[in-house]
Order: C-alpha cells, then sequence, then structure tokens
C-alpha cells in the first residue's frame, strides 16, 4: 500500500479537523490533493509533530486533531509516545505512516525496515491502550473510521511502501502556513462559541 | 543552600498574573516547589514532557490553540530543544516564552552542571534570543509578563534566566 493512496482515502474527512503533517513527501502528498486552511505542514524539526498534536488537542477539547507523522520523525521523538500515553488526548488520532525509510533525505532505511523495530508494539508499551497496525488499504480504511469515531487517544501504524511524489515545492511559505493555520482555529472557535 | 520557597510562589504568582493558563515544563530541582504549585492550582494546565524539545512543539501547538502558554525547563534542557526553537518556532514564527533554569553558574558547586551554565548565555546570544536574568523577587514578576509580552509581538523565541540568587536560599 502506498501512503498517498492512504491520505486520499483520508482527504475527504479532513475538511473539519486540524491536520499536521511532517515534512517532506507526507505534506507534498496531502498538499496536492489540495491545501485547506486547517492543514499545518511541519517541513523541518523531525519529531515535533505530535507534539504540537498534542498542545492543540488539550488545549481544543471541542475539535478533532490529526497527525500525520512518519517513521523517521517518531524514532527521533521516542518520548512523545509516553508523554501522548500520560495526557490520552481523547480527540487526537495519530497516524504514523511507517515506510521503513528516510525516504525523503535520500531513502536510507529506517529502523523499522525489516521488521526490527515495531513501533506499534512501541506505541502499546508506552501505555496507548488503541493502536492499530495494518498493512493493507481496507485495514487502513477501518481503522481510520474506528479512530475518527472513538472518543480516546488513537494511534494507526500503517505499513506503506517507500515511495513519493515525483516533486516537491508549495506556494506557501511556512510562516504564511501558521498564519493562517492559526486564524482558522480562531475563526472555527469563534463559530462554535456563537 | 534550598530551593527558596517564597520566591518560588513568587515565580509562579508572576506567571499568573502575566495570564498564562497552560505551562509544559520538565521538572527539574530548581523548578520543583513551582510546578507544585502549578500541579494544584486549577485555572493552569501542566504538561509534563519526556525531553525539552518536545515542549518547543507542545507550545506551537497551544499558541495555535490561542492559548498562553509558558514553557519551563533548565538550561540543559534548552540545551536539547534547540532543533526545535529553530526549525519550528523560528522557522514558522511562532512565540515561546521559556523560563529557563540557570544551572552551572555563578556559586554553582556541582560540576555537571558547570558546562551547561557556562555556554548559556553565548547559545542564547549566537541564537539571537532576547533575554534577562531574574535575580530579583520584586522584579521577577515584570519581567515574566515583559518577557511574555515581547514573545508575543515579535513572534519570537524569549529567555527569561531564572538564577541561583532568585531561586535558591540559605538554609
Amino acid at each position: 500500500m502506498k501512503r498517498a493512496e492512504c491520505i486520499a482515502m483520508l482527504y475527504p474527512e479532513l475538511t473539519d479537523k486540524a491536520v499536521v503533517t511532517i515534512m517532506g513527501a507526507c505534506a507534498q502528498e496531502l498538499y496536492d490533493l489540495g491545501h485547506q486552511e486547517n492543514f499545518f505542514y511541519l517541513q523541518h524539526a523531525m519529531g515535533l509533530a505530535s507534539s504540537i498534536g498534542l498542545g492543540l488537542a488539550v488545549h481544543l477539547p471541542h475539535e478533532k486533531i490529526v497527525v500525520l507523522d512518519g517513521d523517521g520523525s517518531v524514532l527521533m521523538n521516542l518520548g512523545t509516545l509516553a508523554t501522548l500515553a500520560r495526557y490520552r488526548p481523547p480527540n487526537l488520532v495519530h497516524i504514523i505512516f511507517d515506510n521503513g525509510s528516510l525516504l525523503s533525505t535520500g531513502g536510507f532505511d529506517s529502523h523499522t525496515t525489516a521488521g526490527l523495530t515495531d513501533l506499534a508494539a512501541m506505541a502499546r508499551a508506552a501505555g496507548i491502550e488503541h493502536v492499530a497496525a495494518v498493512d493493507s488499504i481496507v485495514a487502513f480504511g477501518e481503522a481510520a473510521i474506528d479512530a475518527f469515531a472513538r472518543h480516546d487517544f488513537s494511534v494507526i501504524v500503517a505499513k506503506v511502501s517507500a515511495v513519493g511524489p515525483n516533486h516537491y515545492g508549495m506556494d506557501l511559505h511556512l510562516p504564511e502556513n501558521a498564519f493562517r493555520f492559526k486564524r482558522w482555529i480562531a475563526a472555527k472557535k469563534a463559530a462554535e462559541a456563537q | 543552600m534550598t530551593v527558596s520557597y517564597e520566591n518560588s510562589k513568587i515565580v509562579f504568582q508572576g506567571i499568573k498574573d502575566a495570564g498564562v493558563t497552560s505551562l509544559s515544563a520538565l521538572p527539574e530541582t530548581w523548578l520543583g516547589l513551582l510546578l507544585q504549585q502549578a500541579e494544584r492550582d486549577p485555572d493552569v494546565r501542566l504538561i509534563q514532557v519526556a525531553k525539552e524539545e518536545e515542549a518547543i512543539g507542545v507550545a506551537a501547538g497551544a499558541y495555535f490553540a490561542g492559548e498562553r502558554h509558558i514553557l519551563l525547563m533548565q538550561n540543559h534542557g534548552f540545551l536539547a530543544a534547540i532543533n526545535g526553537i529553530v526549525s519550528l518556532a523560528m522557522l514558522y514564527g511562532i512565540p515561546l516564552c521559556m523560563l529557563i533554569a540557570l544551572r552551572g553558574h555563578w556559586g554553582e558547586p556541582y560540576p555537571w552542571h558547570t558546562r551547561g551554565g557556562i555556554v548559556t548565555e553565548g547559545v542564547l546570544r549566537a541564537l539571537n534570543i532576547p533575554f534577562e536574568y531574574a535575580r530579583n523577587p520584586h522584579d521577577v514578576g515584570r519581567q515574566i509578563r515583559e518577557a511574555y509580552t515581547l514573545s508575543q509581538s515579535a513572534l519570537s523565541p524569549v529567555a527569561l534566566l531564572l538564577t541561583r540568587d532568585l531561586m535558591e536560599e540559605a538554609l
């Protein structure tokens, strides 16, 4: 299964959710489906997408937050699994695309290649109750439906092939992305307060 | 020497008076009494991280959510968080108001803290992060408020260094 297929399947469900992606291929594949103001692309600072998701989720209890993460990024910030387990934000869905590769930086194998390191098992051992490990598009779709419906912190580890887009680039400056993302949240909160 | 209970209370009150409702922290000795107060305060949310760089992400999320947020860490934790500070906060123009316990500086008896203490100011200068030293309990509340204000107007990390003069007292 390809990550791009998974993201395309999620895309119609993301309209009303705050979405944080990691850098590179994952960000580009979401952007190429059509940028929305509720998408924040973390183009550097690997590992912190899930920490941003935690900060959003605990302070926006009435919003659904989705983090699109990767094996290389999670491996750079393994403590995040324990922190997320501790605070267990019920409105956060943490999707980890495990392609076993540092694809966006040259395609070197990550530690998850060949099943050496099992991120789903690590997430469970960190204390996260709802962890789905999937390797087919049907199973991914079912896990995503469950995670979006469930009012509890949910992790999906999706085994995907190490392929990405054939181009990179966005018509969106990084601070501009941050400003507009913040404004989308403020507007949604204001609308809901009325 | 021991951690000053009175001054920990004053620093926490300064945080509250700045209108801050959310804290991220990694506990350390000088911050311990402060964080205990935060844990007991129903008006303040405390998020403890496993490593300080996580707190940069948490602070960014809090900022996007419109929450008034402060980070509490030791200077060695600041050193551990630098990529997040540079490649999230500075890159995207996200404010960070950091209260940093300045271990390993003037009067430090413990060798293991000293190297981090000696380089902290130089690293802050290299990163162009505005900073001040908090030495006096009469000034620290105003300093916290001003640090927070500058972080928001400049969309920049700002650091207030909590010194031994402020955080310790003789037994």
